[in-house]
């Protein structure tokens, strides 16, 4: 029951994103466009060679992707509760969880969607890929359980700030200094000691590490290990909290 | 009679300790419109809110269909339909989209969804424009909509809160017409509302409330004579006598502060033996009138002399019919 639920709630929200055009662009084009800017304009001077910087930049590129991709889970759910269409859910007898779980669903699949678009992208450009068949489903699998973390995190945001532009404002300063000031983008060693030691625990970091290990054929196991540890943990607190927020805000 | 559709004990609710609701009780019969009456503020949403499981009574009980709201919210939920204040549709999908994701929602099968959404589409005009989002539609669609999706899982109880507020009077007629037919079919209806001659005109029964207690409760005709007897209309021939001809009634026994409005004055009077007082006070006084009567007080006079102030005219600024004008 709560899974058809949930089923037709992310079958509502994908049919918003399908209906939007601005959604549907922001969730193609954003990605190529990051690839193409990151590449062609930093590569060089970063790596040396664009084409070196591709293999560097398309696994953090996915990770960041993910963050701005998200942030759509907590403009959508805001916008849920300010329109009083949360009370005609809350009126019917239906699981509490399956309007979170729905809209968390739906933007997972919203994730994989741009992932994809930006790995079609880097192949085109060159891109290599050396993780073998384990590494390709192991990377799709973190895509995944990273978009689930991901969601958690900016649903709470939803859920807990009133007006959808402090939303908008809080998941960019979320998700832009966490994604620079980690190895995702360009490598932590030219970068001063005390930011060295952020970037060392920000768990961006940890999840391109990870994607690195899986996509390139580099170490695995514990980047893998660690990036699941803070997905379980990103997950489980911030389901929690969103469920505890929407049950009294609701 | 069975068991009553609603019942309330000793309804209380406080939002930051600001009493909204102080001990209300109401019973409302299956099959039947009840109105629910009150000024901007009264508790008049708070009480259907508590009552569609949306918010919890600070104290007191609340049955729906014998179904206790606090201890049994889901199996509430199961029987009820709400049409709140506001409407609470998704604008950006269609109505059959939002018909059908209600009726899989409430564990329709997709065929049994699709049907009753076509069905509902149908019922309430919204047929040719079904395709359509939602945000393209006026706001007598959208309300129409928002009373569909409360009637898709065929509820026992409907609670619609100011469902005409913002409409004009032929969706306005329309949308009475459908409220008096699901009330015919069984349905029991909780309606708040802010127009005295919508409750006059649909409710069996009327509560006034005002800051969440009852002030007066009854048939709409009840209501009329609670409203202390009769009202005597008095105009003056010359417009400049208005003040004199007040001041002269005012000192009449038993009459309420005479209201003038256009060159008439109005004054709620026990009886007809008032209207032998004020020919003969006014005729000493020197003032000559061209018009003297009485008639039993409108709503919204009666609602005046309860609460001790005007209901608040709608925001559309429509003038209020008033049902015994
Ligand atoms: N969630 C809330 N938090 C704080 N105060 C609230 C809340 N809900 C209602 N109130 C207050 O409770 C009082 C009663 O509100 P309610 O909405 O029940 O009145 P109403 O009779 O429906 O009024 P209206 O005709 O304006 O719709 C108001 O003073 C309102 O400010
Ligand atoms: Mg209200």
């Amino acid at each position: 029951m709560t899974l058809s639920q949930t089923g037709v709630m992310a079958r509502r929200n994908l049919l918003h994103v399908l209906s939007d055009p601005q959604q549907m662009i922001g969730m193609s084009v954003q990605p190529l466009m990051f690839l193409l800017l990151f590449v062609y304009v930093f590569g060089g001077a970063i790596s040396g060679s664009t084409r070196q910087y591709l293999q560097f930049v398309l696994p953090g590129l996915i990770v960041q992707g993910i963050g701005f991709g998200t942030t759509q889970t907590a403009l959508g759910l805001n916008a849920d509760f300010q329109r009083g269409l949360i009370d005609r859910f809350r009126s019917l007898p239906m699981a509490r969880s399956a309007v979170v779980a729905g809209r968390v669903t739906a933007d997972i699949a919203r994730t994989a969607w741009s992932s994809l678009i930006i790995v079609g992208a880097a192949a085109v450009l060159g891109f290599r890929f050396h993780g073998g068949l384990p590494g390709a489903l192991g990377a799709a699998g973190l895509v995944l359980a990273l978009g689930v973390a991901m969601c958690w995190v900016m649903a709470f945001l939803g859920v807990w700030l009133r007006s959808p532009e402090s939303v908008q404002a809080a998941g960019f300063m979320v998700i832009m200094p966490l994604t620079f000031a980690s190895s995702a983008l360009v490598p932590a060693a030219s970068m001063p000691g005390w930011l060295q030691a952020f970037v060392k625990v920000n768990p961006i970091t940890i999840f391109a590490d990870a994607m690195r290990g899986l996509m390139l054929g580099g170490p695995v196991a514990i980047p893998v290990l660690q990036a699941v540890a803070w997905i379980v943990g990103l997950s489980a607190l911030f389901g929690a909290l969103t469920v505890s927020w929407y049950r009294r805000r609701a | 009679m069975d068991r009553p559709a609603i019942r309330t004990e000793g309804l209380t609710k406080s939002f930051c300790a600001k009493r909204v609701l102080s001990g209300l009780d109401l019973e409302i019969a299956a099959g039947t419109i009840f109105g629910l009456l009150g000024p901007n503020g009264a508790g008049k949403t708070t009480v259907v809110r508590i009552l569609a499981t949306l918010v919890r009574p600070d104290s007191g009980r609340a049955y729906v269909l014998g179904r206790d709201v606090v201890s049994q919210p889901q199996r509430v939920r199961e029987v009820i339909g709400l049409t709140g204040q506001y409407a609470a549709v998704d604008n950006q999908i269609s109505a059959r989209e939002n018909l059908y994701m209600i009726g899989r929602l409430l564990g329709l099968r997709p065929r049994a969804a699709r049907a009753r959404s076509s069905q509902l589409l149908d019922a309430f005009g919204l047929a040719d424009a079904a395709a359509s989002k939602v945000k393209d539609y006026s706001g007598g669609m959208r309300r129409r909509l928002d009373l569909a999706a409360s009637l898709v899982g065929e509820p026992g109880v409907l609670f619609l809160d100011e469902p005409t507020t913002g409409l004009d009077l032929a969706s306005r007629n329309q949308l009475w017409d459908m409220i008096r037919d699901l009330a015919a079919d069984g349905t029991a209806v909780l309606l708040t509302t802010q127009y005295l001659e919508e409750a006059d005109r649909l409710a069996g029964q009327v509560m006034v409330i005002d800051h969440g207690v009852t002030v007066a409760q009854g048939s709409p005709a009840e209501l009329k004579s609670l409203a202390g007897g009769q009202v005597l209309e008095v105009r003056p021939l010359r417009p400049g006598d208005l003040a004199a001809a007040a001041s002269v009634l005012g000192k009449l026994a038993g009459t309420s502060r005479p209201i003038p409005e256009g060159g008439l004055l109005t004054v709620q009077v026990p009886d007809e033996a008032a209207v032998t007082a004020a020919a003969r006070s006014l005729d000493s006084a020197g003032v000559p009138v061209s018009h003297l009567a009485v008639r039993l007080p409108s709503l919204d006079e009666a609602f005046l002399s309860i609460t001790g102030h005007h209901a608040d005219v709608c925001e559309t600024g429509a003038p209020l019919e008033g049902s015994a004008r």
